[in-house]
This record gives C-alpha cells, sequence and structure tokens, in this order.
C-alpha cells in the first residue's frame, strides 16, 4: 500500500524554492517562452503560499515556482515536441502540472498547452476528450509581448480542469 | 509500462470540512482521467546536483535545541522496488513547534541553530538517512483547542510524473491524532498507519541519538499481461 500524501502545509518555502527554480532554460536561449499566471481560490483570492511545478519531455525540463503574495508564479521554459503516443495519436506540445498548497491534501494535476499549435491541438488525444471550454482553460494566452498567460483557479467559474493520473 | 492506480481510501478527498483550508481550495467538478504516456511516465531524476554537503544534518552539528534524533528509512515503489539516486526534501518546526518562517505568528521561540530545511538522496538500495531534532507540537486555528501532532515534511519525486509526492511523517503514539483532521483525513486506518515511523533501536546510537524509521512507498508498476500470466 503506497505512503499516502498529505498538505504541503503554509511553510513550504523553508525549503522548496530553488535559485533558477522558475527558469530550466537561461535567458536567450533560442524558443524559450515566458509563461506566467495567478493561482487563485474559490472565492477568486490568490493562494499566497502555494507551489506549482511543471514537467516536459523532449527537451526535459522541470521547473518549480512558488506563488508570490499575489499568488503569481511564472516558468522560463522552451515549448517541448509534440509526442507520438502508443496508439498512433500525437499528443500536441503540453507541459504537465503539478499544483500543491495549503489546503489541498493531495497535488492537482492540469496540463499547459500552446495558443500557437491549432491543428496539433485538435488532433490530441486529451484535449479531444473535453468540451471547448475545458480545451480553452487549458491553453495559454499569447500576450501582446509574447509571453504566455496560464491562471490556475482551483474552484469555481472558469475552475481549472484538473486530471487524474 | 504505467503506474496503477492506489487503492481508494490511500490518499485523502480534496474536499474535506474539518480542515477548514480545504473548503475553497478543492475543485468542485470531477476530474477527467489523464492516460499515462511520456510526459506521466517519465520524471526529473535529480541526483546529488541539488545537494550540499551537510544538508542532512538539520542540527547544526549538534547545537540546535531538542531531543537529537535519526530518521531514516528506504524510498520503494508497491512492487518493492527502491528508487535510487532520488532527492528527499524536508522542512519541520524546532523543538519548541515554531517554524522559521516569517509567516508562523505562533511566539514559542526561534532556535538561530535550526532553520529545519533538508535534502538528502536515496543510495542504490534507496536508502536515505539524516540528522535533526524532534519537532514539537503546535497550536492553529482550524478548530477550537487544535494542534498539530509533531511532524516532518517530505517531498520526494521517484522515477515519474506519475510518482511524485508530498506527505508527513508522524511519531509514534502521538496523543494528538486523534483531533487532527489532516492527518485523519486520510480514509484507510491502513494507509494512515504509514504515516507514522517506527521507534528503531538499531538505529539509536549510544548518548547521541534516538533513532526513527519511517519507509516511503510511492506507486507500484502495472503488470502486463505477460507477466501476470507468469
Amino acid at each position: 500500500m503506497s505512503t499516502p500524501s498529505q498538505t504541503v502545509g503554509p511553510f513550504l518555502s523553508i525549503v522548496l524554492p530553488w535559485p533558477n527554480g522558475p527558469a530550466p532554460v537561461l535567458e536567450g536561449t533560442p524558443g524559450a517562452v515566458l509563461i506566467s499566471g495567478q493561482l487563485t481560490d474559490g472565492a477568486g483570492v490568490p493562494v499566497p503560499d502555494g507551489l506549482v511545478e511543471t514537467w516536459q519531455s523532449a527537451p526535459d525540463l522541470f521547473g518549480r515556482c512558488a506563488t508570490d503574495s499575489n499568488g503569481t508564479f511564472w516558468f522560463r521554459t522552451v515549448k517541448p515536441a509534440a509526442l507520438p503516443a502508443p496508439d498512433g495519436t500525437v499528443e500536441a506540445p503540453h507541459l504537465d502540472v503539478s499544483v500543491f498548497s495549503r489546503g489541498l491534501l493531495q497535488r492537482l494535476v492540469t496540463r499547459i498547452y500552446f495558443p500557437d499549435e491549432p491543428a496539433a491541438n485538435a488532433a490530441d488525444p486529451v484535449l479531444s476528450a473535453l468540451s471547448a471550454d475545458d480545451r480553452a482553460l487549458l491553453t495559454a494566452m499569447a500576450q501582446p509581448d509574447g509571453a504566455l498567460r496560464f491562471d490556475i483557479r482551483l474552484q469555481g467559474d472558469d475552475e481549472t480542469p484538473f486530471f487524474a493520473i | 509500462m504505467t503506474y496503477r492506480a492506489d487503492p481508494p481510501g490511500t490518499h485523502p478527498p480534496y474536499d474535506y470540512p474539518d480542515y477548514g483550508s480545504t473548503k475553497l481550495r478543492h475543485p468542485r467538478r470531477a476530474l477527467h482521467v489523464l492516460p499515462q504516456r511520456l510526459t506521466e511516465l517519465t520524471g526529473p531524476l535529480f541526483g546529488t546536483e541539488r545537494v550540499r554537503e551537510g544538508d542532512d544534518d538539520l542540527t547544526n552539528d549538534g547545537a540546535a535545541i531538542g531531543q537529537r534524533i535519526v530518521v531514516h528509512g528506504r524510498l520503494l515503489d508497491g512492487d518493492g522496488h527502491a528508487a535510487p539516486g532520488s532527492l528527499i526534501e524536508v522542512w519541520q518546526a524546532n523543538a519548541a513547534g515554531r517554524y522559521a518562517h516569517a509567516a508562523d505568528r505562533w511566539p514559542a521561540p526561534l532556535d538561530p541553530n535550526f532553520a529545519g530545511a533538508g535534502r538528502v538522496v536515496t543510495d542504490a538500495d534507496g536508502r536515505y538517512r539524516f540528522t535533526t531534532i524532534r519537532p514539537g507540537a503546535y497550536p492553529w486555528r482550524n478548530h477550537d483547542n487544535a494542534w498539530r501532532p509533531a511532524h516532518i515534511h517530505f517531498s520526494v519525486f521517484g522515477q515519474a510524473f506519475a510518482q511524485r509526492l508530498i506527505t508527513q511523517m508522524y511519531f509514534p503514539d502521538d496523543p494528538l491524532f486523534f483531533q487532527d483532521p489532516i492527518f485523519n483525513s486520510v480514509p484507510d486506518p491502513r494507509a494512515r498507519a504509514r504515516l507514522i515511523s517506527a521507534y528503531d533501536d538499531d538505529a539509536t546510537t549510544d548518548h547521541w541519538a534516538l533513532g526513527f524509521r519511517f519507509d516511503i512507498v510511492l506507486r507500484g508498476r502495472e503488470q502486463t499481461p505477460f507477466e501476470s500470466s507468469q
């Protein structure tokens, strides 16, 4: 039997934030993309004691960012490649995301998809199983400066779609 | 190869009213099923690059105030396979039940020799070991006369994104378990028992430190039809 999950609690920043944790690639890396967002609760209030982690394959990159007093988190990474799946489908470029915070007794898992991949997103087997609203919520929004925005809402209207894996 | 689902009751629910902070932080919509493919079946494999010398001693060479203890164990998957070379991060309150964190308002004394942060990497057999002091219990505002049982926070990666786990280790026979909603949020009592370390006389060192053992078990692998027919 597995060890159960427990909440990360309010004091995770004693050890979990790392130097350069949110930035697995250096500034100026070809293809580097900045992704930022806000973690909010069911009342729309920012979550200032959360931790957001990203994981991607091809290339393998891990990001970790504690939220600040405004619930804001950010990552600098590169868009991963599309991934052929064993069943013949192809997964669109995506990041897997873990969300931890006080009040979350286990992590929440979601995904970030990229707005400049409409054809790949349309063929993605995970997105294809979801409603149009959910597909939109899982796709980061392009900002005028070229950065991407991806907010995570734990509860309520426009609640982020979360996954069981 | 994929990772099998843990039996129902192994992990806490997201919505657990006894723990007030879940109220506005649990999703109200059902989770979608995410098939395990390459991203979920791989994960960050941290070795020693995130660990500095001395990160396995939280006591500042024995100067921290409190009952000195050694905490050790193995990181395993549900099939008994060791997870070698895997990063474990720990954090905890000091002996008075106070975290070295600006947001901790409990006015118990801080200990200048205790920051409460540690990092270790499992060896080839999945073993880890660190030296610390036994943390104190502390009050919180969840309910009337609420006290958290003494605990150490653990963050582990395992071998894949699907195995990522953050948990808490407790101490045997803690009298505060009965009123703690975080501990009791785990539905299955056998799973809850996995959160409690064991006193370990073999790890107890004469005139130095008490030993406690805490094995961490991550999700095991789904058997393939071929393997299950053996």
